[in-house]
């Protein structure tokens, strides 16, 4: 079974506590500085990666062209200014896509 | 519209076969989409209690990373958490969903140092809602990765889903119909032969029936 690495990107505040964890962690700033991040990560063959929804929501195009490959994994997660609601909408962007309908919109009101 | 072809009998056992094969290929295809749906279902709806937990869970370690934070300086927070007693391992295997893979994730921690503590520091010069902060992610980590695991399952699906629909519908709304409609064709057009073959023959008969 091919062993694989786990990553955190993010603003410092957000990824600080992943560190004990014995997460790799990788502090990114700007969408910018999060995309050569990505770009390496991939290449060092890294099985997931949590990214915060900041940085999630400027870098949409590479990351639905990551989720089309078997790995990495692109995970957004709430950053510690609070959740923006973007792994949500991507659920519910995938059910729109297999169903053609967002089937659970009633449940939120 | 129909496949312009020449109205032969040869054509037409070919179109006859590939119909038949279309259909069934319709058939298998339609039925792989139904079995994906309702998979997806089952891990969508899952995926999304998930999030929904993770993403509590997960604010509430900020918010005591944030306390922990406000407690003592950054260099010396940073320094605390500077060398994890730790490492996350993660090993991947495939799973087949319907001929989709996607990717299981299995991890262990490997602790170093004395008895796998997970804080990394000392207790001298760090808060107690430092220790606090980092029990809590460390709770959710489990969780994440199996967010993780679930979702990439569910963009997968959700792909496969859009292509395999494309497919059935492509089958079912061009290609069979203008199979049929080019069959329908050549058999109107062999027909008409046919009766054009039997009228010389009829016309011919009576112009020599005419001379003797």
């Amino acid at each position: 079974m091919p062993t694989s690495k786990i990553a955190v990107v993010g603003d410092r505040d957000s990824i600080l506590g992943f560190k004990t964890l014995g997460v790799a962690t990788f502090p990114a700033a700007d969408a910018e500085r999060a995309l050569q991040i990505f770009r390496q990560l991939v290449a060092e063959n890294y099985g997931v990666i949590f990214v915060t929804e900041d940085l999630a929501r400027d870098l949409q195009e590479p990351i639905a062209e990551l989720n089309r490959r078997f790995l990495p994994a692109v995970i957004p997660i709430p950053s510690s200014r609070g959740a923006l609601g973007i792994g949500m909408e991507a659920i519910r962007k995938n059910l729109e896509k297999a169903i053609g309908a967002d089937i659970f919109s009633r449940k939120e009101g | 519209m129909e496949i312009r072809v020449n109205p032969t009998r040869m054509e037409l056992n070919r179109l006859k076969k590939r119909l038949n094969m279309a259909g069934r290929g319709h058939k298998l295809l339609k039925d792989k989409r139904d079995e994906l749906v309702r998979q997806f279902l089952i891990l969508v709806r899952q995926n999304r209690e998930l999030r929904e937990r993770v993403e509590k869970e997960l604010s509430a370690a900020f918010a005591s990373f944030m306390l922990a934070r406000a407690g003592m300086p950054i260099e010396a927070l940073e320094e605390a958490l500077m060398y994890p007693t730790r490492r996350l391992e993660l090993q991947v295997s495939k799973k087949n969903i319907m001929s989709v893979y996607t990717p299981q994730f299995q991890w262990e921690e490997q602790k170093k140092g004395e008895e796998g503590n997970i804080y990394p520091y000392g207790y001298v010069d760090t808060s107690a809602e430092l220790d606090m902060a980092i029990e809590t992610l460390a709770g959710i980590m489990d969780q994440l990765l199996e967010l993780a695991e679930k979702e990439k399952a569910v963009q997968l699906l959700a792909d496969e889903i859009e292509k395999t629909r494309r497919r059935v519908n492509a089958l079912e709304h061009v290609m069979i119909p203008r199979m049929e409609e080019t069959i329908r064709y050549i058999t109107m057009k062999l027909e008409e032969n046919e009766r054009g073959a039997l009228t010389r023959l009829m016309k011919i008969k009576d112009v020599v029936r005419a001379k003797v």
